[in-house]
């Protein structure tokens, strides 16, 4: 068991998402960056469905009962075990007692926590990441109890990754959405020379940037949408939809993010800019 | 069986958009749900998820490996053209909900009705007389794109919207009508409140209505929705549902 001491800004159980439901609204789910959890899951030898925690800009106070394997990856948050630094991308033994906490935000927005074998939860439609109104919360709550097995002794095949961030580059690489023709010159010309800036207005569902671009006024029928989706609004600001966004909606797609670039934006924060590359 | 010119396009590297004519019209409906069977029959390996509203249907790659789109072009036209004229005589459900237009719900219905130049009352009427079909399902969970609204009831949404709008508030906005499943920010004009759960993840069927399926209101009383209220926290309410022909 995993023993929340304190539950930090935003974390959540995630998995590789929910699949099934879209057609009746229910969005994907699952890890914002998939890069950095794949090779957590991929360090621990865990299957790439393998549930982890999802830790948002200011990270918990966890205590572990029972012996285990744990490896950071994505954001770095300053972890400690037992007060004593820790590196992201390394498999980790920790035992009954041992604390895990984090300090200051270094590079990226989402840090992730994986375990050997994966955290469990309540299983809705098929996953166990959280998001309401299919799952009761939406967030993992403080004094919560996170399930594990325990795991005594592993002898992991590669115990720690060096390399770089996958997300520190500024472009975001898009292919042209379904609606991309509906652009003028000047649409073209700001979007893919201008510098964009991450909103306040940013979370698991979307992503608004602060720079707007010309409008239109042309009016489309709701038709389907996907995570990476950028939509522009009549009044020319740009929604990037993310993991929890809604799965349909009725403003031009103009753009799609690769999977790649979802990862990479999912570590930008609130003033962090990006620039648009059409591949 | 009429056939529509097709618009296959790519949405990114793991989808592929496909187009029906940009009409809001219950043949191109039908053809899309034809359409969506024979996926459903053919894909046996369950590649794909799709997600059909209005004149389109979104079909994401599900696969790990990567997804050939001229291969999958071929695939979809030839889906298209195998499609069974036998489906097309499904028959779908008509759900009746209840709906209490009383004041304490209906937050909008004398702006609302007002705006129109009709009563309340005539407001309710109309809105209980017509059925609506279900022209997709998506933006949340279980919020039905409802169509089929009485020209007499078309509304511009609220200039401002509201940040919390509550579960259950039906609601009117330009040419469409519907429920929010659960409490959310939204334009709409709030004209009553349903107490059936639109969404319940407990249930095997999550959301009772297909794309296809219509919706017909009829008023309750505050004190019959208070108990079909209660009902629905403990799980056992009911839903009235006919078939076309019954």
């Amino acid at each position: 068991m995993l023993k929340v001491l304190k539950s930090g800004f935003f974390t959540t159980l995630q998995d590789s998402g929910r699949f099934g439901f879209r057609n009746i609204g229910v969005p994907v789910s699952g890890v914002m960056d998939e890069i950095a959890v794949k090779k957590a899951n991929i360090l621990l030898e865990n299957s790439p469905e393998d549930a982890v925690l999802e830790i948002t800009m200011t990270g918990p106070t966890l205590m572990f009962d029972a012996p285990t394997y744990i490896c950071l990856s994505g954001a770095f948050l300053s972890p400690t075990l037992n007060n004593t630094p820790i590196e992201n991308y390394s498999v980790i033994k920790v035992e009954h007692g041992d604390i895990l906490s984090y300090g200051r935000l270094e590079n990226g927005f989402r840090s992730y926590l994986a375990v050997k074998g994966g955290f469990k939860g309540e299983v809705v439609l098929g996953s166990f990441s959280q998001y309401v109104p299919v799952t009761v919360s939406k967030r993992i709550k403080d004094g919560e109890e996170i399930e594990f097995d325990s795991v005594v002794h592993y002898e992991p095949v590669i115990s720690n990754l060096k390399m770089e961030n996958h997300f520190s580059g500024s472009n975001i690489e898009v292919f042209k959405g379904p609606e991309f023709d509906m652009l003028n010159d000047t649409q073209l010309k700001v979007l893919f020379t201008k510098d964009f800036t991450i909103s306040e207005k940013n979370n698991r569902m979307a992503y608004q940037l602060t720079e707007k671009i010309e409008g239109y006024s042309e009016t489309l029928l709701t038709s389907g949408t996907l995570p990476g989706t950028v939509q522009l609004t009549p009044a020319g600001r740009l929604i990037i939809l993310m993991k929890d966004g809604q799965t349909t909606g009725g403003y031009p797609r103009i753009l799609q993010l690769s999977e790649a670039s979802i990862s990479t934006l999912a570590q930008k924060k609130f003033g962090d800019g990006i620039t648009f590359r059409l591949i | 069986m009429k056939s529509y010119p097709l618009s296959i396009k790519p949405f990114g590297a793991k989808a592929i958009l496909v187009e029906w004519p940009q009409q809001v019209d219950h043949t191109i409906l039908n053809d899309i749900l034809l359409f969506v069977d024979t996926l459903k029959n053919q894909d046996s390996s369950s590649s794909w998820v799709w997600v059909p509203a209005y004149n389109s249907v979104t079909l994401i790659w599900r696969s790990r490996e990567r997804m050939d789109f001229e291969a999958s072009k071929r695939f979809i036209e030839q889906l298209y053209k195998n499609r069974n004229p036998q489906s097309e005589k499904r028959k779908h459900t008509i759900w009746k909900l209840p709906v209490c237009y009383e004041a304490e719900f209906a937050t909008d219905i004398e702006t609302s009705a007002h705006t129109l130049g009709i009563s309340p009352y005539e407001l309710i009427e109309q809105h209980t007389s017509n059925r609506y079909t279900v022209f997709g399902i998506g933006f949340l969970p279980g919020f039905m794109y409802l169509g089929g609204l009485p020209e007499s009831l078309h509304i511009p949404r609220r200039k401002e919207p509201r940040l919390h709008v509550v579960k259950g508030s039906v609601g009117l906005a330009g040419k469409q009508t519907g429920i929010y499943p659960q409490d959310s920010p939204g334009g709409w004009h709030i004209i009553g409140n349903c107490p059936i759960p639109i969404f319940d993840a407990s249930k095997e069927k999550p959301c009772f209505a297909s794309i296809g399926d219509k919706i017909q209101f009829h008023t309750i009383t505050k004190a019959e929705y208070d108990l079909r209220k209660i009902e629905a926290e403990i799980g056992i309410y009911n839903l009235e549902k006919v078939q076309p022909d019954a």
